[in-house]
């Protein structure tokens, strides 16, 4: 146990190699089964050395290679898609590597997942480590042959000697079970580097093409192990009692209403956070709903119902302490509005929707030794150990995150509240802790994605251009949680800790290249009454505020095309080529591009849209909507099926035009950007958080509905699009990929419903009696 | 508490439980069958779901005393090694993303097939309709069971060999020494 490798790396390399030998090609066997307990690695857990070469890649002496990636993949492929291209500039077969992620004592730290960065930006120290580790094993080559560098050949782990092919030797053999010992250059995981240079785009053999995700098969053949499988000897089950009302003040607890329930342990209660912790699971849930509590209702109501959540954000002021977001201001809009032909106004609602994870927060907390482990899908299992570690007044290396699989919350275990519960009851206890919420807990007091109010105007002049924009947003996001935060996560606010200044929270603007004369966007943040210990609370939901600003900005060029009897492709086309700078990512040859490409996929009729409405009880109609994120592009096109007489919205067919750059892995990229598009769909026709004065009424799958089965559309279709100027440059980059095809979803549905009906609905989601009311109100 | 006996996979299991204990924690904590999730335990999302008497069941609220016949679970679909043809099916078309409903989604269609090998895609549609999953593979997942429905009467699994298999998916899954046994133990 020397040199510069971390001692778990070292424990858990012997492991990998024990299971490379186990496992190649075998189906059913999964990864390596230890052979020693957890118990071997007591702790302390120094953070992982991202300069050592060690910390990321080791080669076994059967010629594979385990990459060490500070990431995680909540199943998205991003894991297979870090092997593709660290195999491509390693040099070694794909099916020869494998990629340990997430865990904090044996991975870098590179954050964790969010952002869509992983393969924009959190790829790149991998591409140039696995680079480095190459160059390396060449000059071990060529020292060993006595042949310079040039004069070998590497294909697949294997170094030939160029002029004589029977000399080679394996990358296995050269280093295999050793350690490299080179120091990197660079401060942190995100700048790491060696001497080598990366390949260049059309050097990559394997990344570009479609692979299987690796984490498939066990996902279907019930061998992968799930945080919510963790079993620890000793380890006892809890479950939280949450306040009935938001903000309520805890008066009593009689305990004596569960003591005598078999199994029970003990209720667990600071401040107002209440659990109960019992021997067996089911026991634990059962003691949870019979304790007796009494809790004190706050003398105001936290917060307006949902609905009058509008009236109130109408007459709300921005949030003390909190800065307006003014983003592309050009021209003088005003000017523009007092010389218009004509103006258009258009206010637009989008409510609070939740993360509603489809398996509830969980996390299983080990305090043996004096440390705390804890198992966890949090998606930035690095911030986690530090908000566990600050939150119990633990050093950071006595605590662990151990990364493991769990349901998608596209951001909601950013800011995860079962690991601090977990750790803080495990302590208390001195046992092993299981912490697991319920259906209604999850859906109640999950994150939201903030309501936002947006009000547009457009200025038309005489010859019927768009002279001037406005648009102004108004976030219902003060006080959104961090990353893992000690002092907002949940248990932290019940216990009574309380952070002096909560964070601003951030609204949003639209994400378009239009070129638009005279144009204002701002974005203020409001606050509900009560920003503590409320089931209200705010946290980042995949592309965070993108969405509702989407369905306001991509609703209203809509609004405008159609005012102008303009066919709404090409009306977006000519404010594109409007402008004829571009930025560096060329957002506006590929904003065009995107709009082309799903046009043309789709077929498009062009005219103006509201089309004549037929008799019949089904109306039918085309929308199109635009927008990134970062450098990410996508248009779509939804068709829809509206039923006049209940006002039911089918999506029939869906095409999405998207660009990301270099496509590492075009078979994930597909089913990422097609169940993102339905995630889109599931926001615009069911999804809204919905609560009374008082509490949460939005409780389960009944009160906060999500999309289904029979929502599917007919037709899905995806254009993986490239339309960078110099689409082969050797240099194309990589961008996101895990958000922006959702973002324009909205807005596309709500053009659709107005092309088959003529009515515009402004309000999310098109839930059938929402859609119905409008379309009798304009006498359809 | 009291003994039951359950029958699942072919064996024959004993446990000394409540019996109003729902059958997915038996399941899970004490015969170590984890294919099946806890997503809602109201019966609503169907990530609980195994097949008795060749119906899909929630085993989330369904006590343990109440079950009356043979259970199988996704652990059990899989024969003599080689994966049912919708477990193969979903990895052909790629259904999950995260992957955590996705017991119920197969388990949903297995009894769906079982009892009509050639549903329309409305019938699909109908039968699937209460297994929820938030990541929206959807498409992916009636793709796979389409796929499953192609393949000629008396299919047989491919051989495992001739599928790409990574070495250690459970790996890539981000597992670690400490979490695998862990979860072992």
């Amino acid at each position: 146990m020397s040199g510069n490798i971390p001692s778990q790396v070292e424990e858990i390399l012997s492991t990998n190699r024990r299971g490379f030998l186990k496992t190649a090609g075998l189906l059913f066997v999964g990864m390596a089964a230890p052979d020693a307990p957890a118990a071997d690695a007591p702790g302390p857990y120094p953070v992982v050395d991202p300069r050592k070469l060690d910390s990321w890649i080791v080669i076994h002496q059967n010629n594979t290679a385990t990459f060490y990636v500070g990431k995680t993949d909540p199943g998205q492929g991003t894991g297979t898609g870090f092997r593709q291209l660290m195999a491509d500039e390693l040099d070694i077969a794909f099916d020869n590597t494998t990629c340990i992620m997430g865990s904090t004592d044996i991975t870098v730290d590179q954050v964790g997942s969010g952002g869509s960065t992983a393969m924009e930006r959190d790829s790149l120290p991998m591409r140039r480590v696995a680079a480095e580790a190459r160059r390396v094993l060449l000059e071990m080559a060529s020292a060993r042959f006595g042949i310079p560098v040039d004069g070998l050949a590497v294909s697949e782990g294997v170094i030939t000697v160029k002029a004589d092919a029977s000399k080679h030797v394996t990358y296995g053999e050269l280093i295999g079970g050793q350690k490299f010992n080179v120091t990197l250059s660079g401060a942190n995981a995100a700048s790491v580097s060696g001497k080598a240079k990366t390949k260049t785009i059309p050097e990559l053999k394997i990344a570009g093409k479609p692979m299987h995700r690796d984490d498939i098969p066990g996902k279907v053949d019930a061998t992968t192990k799930w945080a919510v499988d963790v079993k620890l000897p000793g380890m006892v089950h809890a479950r939280n009692v949450k306040p009935p009302y938001a903000c309520a003040k805890l008066t009593g607890i009689d305990e004596a209403s569960v003591k005598g329930l078999p199994g029970f342990i003990k209720v667990m209660n600071k401040g107002n956070y209440v659990a109960v912790v019992c021997e067996r699971e089911e026991q634990a849930v059962k003691a949870a709903r019979q304790l007796k509590t009494t809790w004190e209702k706050p003398a105001t109501a936290p917060f307006p119902s949902s609905e009058d959540l509008f009236r109130y954000l109408r007459n709300a002021k921005p949030a003390a302490g909190t800065t307006p977001l003014q983003e592309g201001l050009v021209g003088n809009s005003e000017a523009a509005f007092a010389n218009a032909a004509k103006t258009i106004e258009a206010e637009y609602e989008i409510p609070f929707q939740g993360h509603t994870a489809f398996g509830p927060a969980h996390a299983t907390a080990d305090p043996s030794n004096g440390q705390m482990t804890i198992y966890s899908n949090d998606m930035k299992t690095y911030g986690m150990r530090r908000g566990v570690a600050t939150f119990l007044g633990m050093p950071q290396e006595a605590v662990r995150v151990v990364y493991m699989q769990g349901s998608q919350g596209f951001g909601r275990t950013a800011a995860e509240d079962a690991a601090c519960e977990a750790a803080w009851i495990a302590r208390e206890l001195g046992r092993p802790v299981r912490m697991q919420w319920m259906r209604d807990e999850e859906t109640a007091w999950d994150t939201k994605s903030p309501a936002f109010l947006v009000k547009m105007r457009g200025a038309l002049d005489a010859k019927g251009n768009l002279a001037g924009y406005t648009y102004d947003a108004l976030s219902c996001d003060y006080n959104h949680l961090g990353y893992n935060e000690p002092d907002t996560t949940l248990i932290a606010q019940l216990m009574g800790q309380r952070r002096a200044k909560p964070a601003a929270g951030s609204a949003a603007t639209p994400s378009d290249m239009y070129a638009i004369p005279n144009r204002r966007m701002n974005g203020d943040v409001v606050a509900l009454p009560a920003i503590w210990e409320t089931p209200l609370r705010t946290g980042n939901l995949r592309d965070p505020n993108g969405p509702q600003a989407a369905f306001a900005s991509e609703s209203f060029i809509d609004e405008i095309a159609a005012a102008l009897k303009a066919d709404p492709v090409e009306f977006r086309l000519r404010l594109l080529e409007a402008g004829t700078g571009d930025d560096s990512g060329f957002r506006r040859a590929r904003s065009i591009a995107v709009l082309k490409a799903a046009a043309q996929k789709y077929g498009w009729d062009a005219r103006p849209s509201g089309k004549p409405r037929g008799a019949g009880k089904i109306l039918t109609g085309r929308g199109i909507a635009y927008t990134f994120r970062g450098q990410s592009m996508v248009a779509q096109i939804a068709e829809v099926e509206v039923n006049r007489e209940t006002g039911h919205v089918w999506t029939k067919r869906m095409v999405c035009a998207h660009d990301c750059g270099f496509v590492v892995n075009p078979e994930s990229l597909r089913t990422s950007v097609e169940c993102g598009m339905l995630h889109g769909l599931s926001r615009a026709l069911h999804e809204e958080v919905r609560f009374n004065t008082e509490k949460g009424t939005s409780v389960d799958w009944g009160s906060h509905p999500t999309l289904r089965h029979a929502d599917v559309p007919e037709s899905m279709e995806i254009v993986i699009v490239n339309g960078d100027p110099h689409p082969d440059r050797p240099d194309l980059p990589l961008y996101g990929a895990g958000e922006a095809c959702l973002k324009p979803t909205m807005a596309a549905v709500a053009n659709a419903i107005y092309d088959a009906t003529g009515v515009r609905i402004r309000r999310v989601p098109f839930r059938p009696e929402r859609v119905l009311a409008a379309l009798k109100a304009a006498g359809v | 508490m009291s003994r039951i006996t359950l029958k699942v996979n072919g064996g024959a299991h004993t446990v000394d439980v409540d019996p109003a204990t729902p059958l997915l924690y038996i399941l899970r904590n004490d015969l170590n069958l984890q294919g099946p999730h806890f997503g809602c335990g109201l019966g609503q999302c169907g990530a609980c779901t195994v097949i008795i008497n060749g119906a899909a069941v929630r085993s989330c609220i369904l006590p343990a005393s109440a079950v009356k016949g043979e259970i199988t679970t996704l652990e059990g679909l899989a024969t003599n090694g080689k994966l049912h043809p919708l477990q193969q099916a979903w990895i052909d078309e790629q259904a999950p993303q995260c992957g955590f409903c996705q017991n119920g989604q197969i388990m949903t269609a297995k009894a769906m097939l079982d009892k009509n090998p050639h549903p329309t895609d409305a019938q699909i549609r109908e039968s699937m309709n209460n297994t929820l999953c938030r990541c929206m593979s959807y498409n992916r997942i009636q793709a796979a069971i389409k796929r499953a429905l192609e393949k000629p009467l008396g299919f047989q699994p491919p051989d495992t060999a001739e599928r790409v298999v990574p070495l250690t998916h459970g790996a890539a899954s981000g597992g670690s020494r400490a979490s695998k046994k862990a979860v072992v133990a």
